[in-house]
């Protein structure tokens, strides 16, 4: 994948304390860091609820579960590390960076704002997700995009399967290969692969890359930091969606249910 | 001359106890068509059921209280194992979770102002929670389920309460549908769906699996709600020791536990009639997994699946319930099946008593469609005044039993009040056949 810009990242204070106090950053804006390794994530969660700052920074998530979960303002978080289940869960509106990998369900139900995860993602990235956008820049295993809802995804390595399962609404671009099962029973989420699929889910057809499409992947892939071209090309692309056939119950699709 | 037709028994004819005429008629039906029959409504079959167990009042052994004097509290707190704020109800009657989809947003804004009225909750369902519903309901149960329909943070933190639901007693192992005819601009718009589409619910939460995954998934819903609300585990009733075990280990502060007669919208007869056990069943299994974990009422218990009367709440209270939820009874109390439909009823294939194609969106009464004529039929006001009505008849029911039991508040109903008057009541619900000390089943070393 093309190499990204990192957000600005401010000195940090040395012995970050239990509750995080606001220091300021080189830039000016107030800065908080929470190191985990002193401070639990109940407190960091407490507190980007009720941001007394405008960035924060995460240190030594050692793989914690629901970090930076339920954050519903425009802050920026970058976590410095390894994160697990459900990191940035149901964000609405936050700048979330990993910098790391991240477990199960990275921004499931998220729905607004840019989530980044620098690393690999576990099953179920995007879970559900209704709105903002998921930059995976290393790979994503099983259902990723699992009953998406207008969240779009861009995963910079492959997806595993059943991935874009029960898909709703939303776009799911992957710049590697997608395992077996990919969109099964899908709605109206359109997915763009650069690589190759498996066995394709019931229902998930190819369909044609137009003109519109190109452009609304050229933008996808811009929003993620990549650039569209070369490589990138979106005529490097296909697009498979619902063929819609199992939009109403019928006795011949008794094998497809 | 009587002017009776002769009934075919008089002619000799001998109706078959296999293929009786609903067999016969079934037969037929999936031949002629070649899909399988879809309806709502839970179990239709017989069961053992509360009718099957008694109370034993007071006498000499035990003294009774006064019926219209003394007091015989009502009130339950739900979620304290956990949550910042618990819930504080005035009744342990509380309205399941009903999608708006399934039912009108007329209907779900009567069942929140009649639990209002009355102190208790009401329930989201497959669907999303609705402006309407959430202004008139005091307390609200945000359902969490596989679907995650219209699911926002927003309304997580507008919630009293979460309830995660793993299955349902109509179709445990199974999800929802929702046929096109229900699938209008508004509810497909509140689950981001094209209108008029068969939904098909998921059966799987998307971002879990297995007791593990759910704790951390509970440790999620407490961190973005910062501790404040109680979280339920909703089960269909099937494996019901272990899975309240499991959902105890989940961290759950609540567990809904539902049995197969509950009502669904939208399922397949075959799955309805033959998935899940009886409620009765499932009560002391729920209840002894509790009190091995030394949880039993530090973990609330909610029981739902054909709860009809004062003596069903009282029942499932004395056999360690905290609290019971009522679907099928709310929506006959705002007009479901009501005579006065006889007519449309007739005109659909069906009839009063009968009705229970609550998939198709037709209904007479306005309560199962989205069709804005029909649901225009349901004042919620009025409907609301029905609901506050019948909650507060099923309340004072359960409260003369209490009584009558000696009791002074309804939680201390206990399984020794209890009698059943059949075996299979008996060995499920582990009480004694009526004057008799036989529990069927039980050993000297327990239940398992
Ligand atoms: C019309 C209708 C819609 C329902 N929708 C849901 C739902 O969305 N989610 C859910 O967990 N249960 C749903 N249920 C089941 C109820 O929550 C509850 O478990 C059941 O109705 C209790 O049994 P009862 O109907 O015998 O009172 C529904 C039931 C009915 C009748």
């Amino acid at each position: 994948m093309a190499p990204l810009s990192d957000p600005a990242t401010a000195t940090l204070a040395a012995g970050t304390p239990a509750v995080p106090h606001p220091a300021t950053a080189a830039d000016g804006e107030r800065l908080v860091t929470v190191d985990l390794a002193t401070s639990s994530v109940r407190a960091l969660n407490a507190e980007l609820h009720a941001p007394r700052a405008a960035r924060y920074e995460v240190r030594h998530p050692r793989g914690a579960h629901a970090l930076a979960v339920g954050v519903h303002a425009p802050l920026v978080i970058d976590i410095r590390g390894h994160a697990g289940y459900y990191c940035a869960g149901m964000n609405d509106g936050a700048t979330i960076t990993v910098h790391g990998n991240v477990g199960t369900g990275v921004a499931e139900n998220m729905m607004s704002g840019l989530v980044r995860v620098r690393g690999d993602a576990s099953q179920s990235a995007g879970a559900t997700g209704r709105g903002g956008l998921l930059v995976i820049e290393g790979s994503a295993s099983m259902r990723c995009g699992i009953s998406m809802k207008g969240i779009d995804i861009v995963v910079g390595g492959d997806v595993g399967p059943m991935s874009a399962f029960m898909a709703q609404a939303g776009r799911l671009v992957v710049c590697g290969d997608a395992g077996d099962g990919l969109g099964d029973s899908i709605y109206e989420t359109r997915i763009y692969l650069r690589g190759r699929a498996g066995a394709l889910g019931a229902d998930c057809v190819e369909k044609p890359m137009r003109d519109e499409h190109r452009a609304e992947l050229a933008d996808l892939l811009r929003a993620a930091g990549i650039d569209p071209v070369g490589e990138y090309d979106p005529a490097r692309f296909r697009r498979y969606g619902s063929a819609r056939q199992l939009y109403h119950f019928a006795a011949h699709n008794s094998s497809a249910y | 001359m009587s002017g009776y037709p002769l009934e075919p028994a008089a002619l000799g004819l001998r109706e078959s106890a296999t293929f009786d005429r609903a067999t016969i008629a079934a037969i037929q039906r999936a031949a002629e068509t070649g899909v399988y029959d879809i309806r709502g409504g839970g179990a239709k079959r017989r069961l053992p059921h509360f009718d099957d167990l008694l109370f034993l009042g007071a006498s000499m052994s035990r003294y009774p209280l006064e019926g219209y004097r003394e007091r015989c509290g009502t009130d339950v707190v739900l979620g304290d194992r956990h949550a910042s704020r618990p819930l504080h109800l005035d009744i342990p009657v509380t309205i399941a979770g009903m999608s708006f989809g399934a039912l009108s947003a007329q209907a779900k804004e009567a069942l929140g102002r009649g639990a209002s009225e009355v102190g208790t909750s009401t329930t989201t369902g497959d669907g999303g929670m609705t402006p309407e519903e959430r202004e008139q309901s005091k307390y609200l149960v945000y359902q969490y389920l596989p679907s995650r329909y219209g699911m926002n943070p927003t309304d997580l933190r507008r919630a009293d309460a979460i309830e995660v639901v793993l299955g349902q007693g109509a179709k445990p192992g199974g999800g929802g549908m929702l046929l096109g005819q229900k699938i209008s601009e508004r509810v497909a718009e509140m689950r981001t769906l094209p209108v008029g589409i068969d939904q098909r619910s998921a059966c799987r939460h998307p971002d879990w699996t297995g007791p593990d995954d759910l704790a951390i998934k509970i440790l999620e819903l407490r961190e973005i709600t910062d501790w404040e609300k109680p979280i339920y585990v909703k089960v269909g009733a099937t494996r019901t020791y272990y899975d309240v075990k499991l959902a105890v280990a989940a961290d759950a502060d609540v567990v809904v536990v539902d049995g197969m007669q509950g009502g669904t919208a939208a399922t397949q007869d075959v799955f309805i009639e033959h998935v899940g056990i009886p409620t009765l069943a499932a009560i002391p299994q729920a209840v002894q997994a509790l009190s091995e974990l030394g949880l039993h009422r530090r973990v609330q218990l909610i029981v739902s699946g054909g709860i009809r009367t004062g003596a069903d709440v009282a029942k499932a209270m004395a056999l360690g319930a905290d609290a019971v939820a009522i679907g099928t009874a709310a929506l006959i109390a705002l007009g479901d099946n009501h005579p006065r439909h006889a007519a449309e009823y007739a005109r659909l294939g069906s009839a009063a008593g009968f009705y229970d194609d609550y998939q198709d969106g037709r209904d007479p009464a306005g309560i199962t469609t989205q069709d804005p004529q029909l649901a225009a039929r349901l004042d919620p006001v009025d409907g609301g005044r029905r609901i506050a009505n019948y909650l507060r008849v099923l309340t004072m029911e359960a409260q003369a039993i209490a009584r009558a039991c000696g009791k002074a508040h309804l939680r201390n109903l206990e399984p020794e009040d209890l009698v059943a008057v059949t075996i299979e009541a008996a060995a499920m619900a582990r009480v004694p056949l009526a004057g008799t000390d036989w529990v069927p089943g039980q050993t000297a070393g327990g239940w398992l």
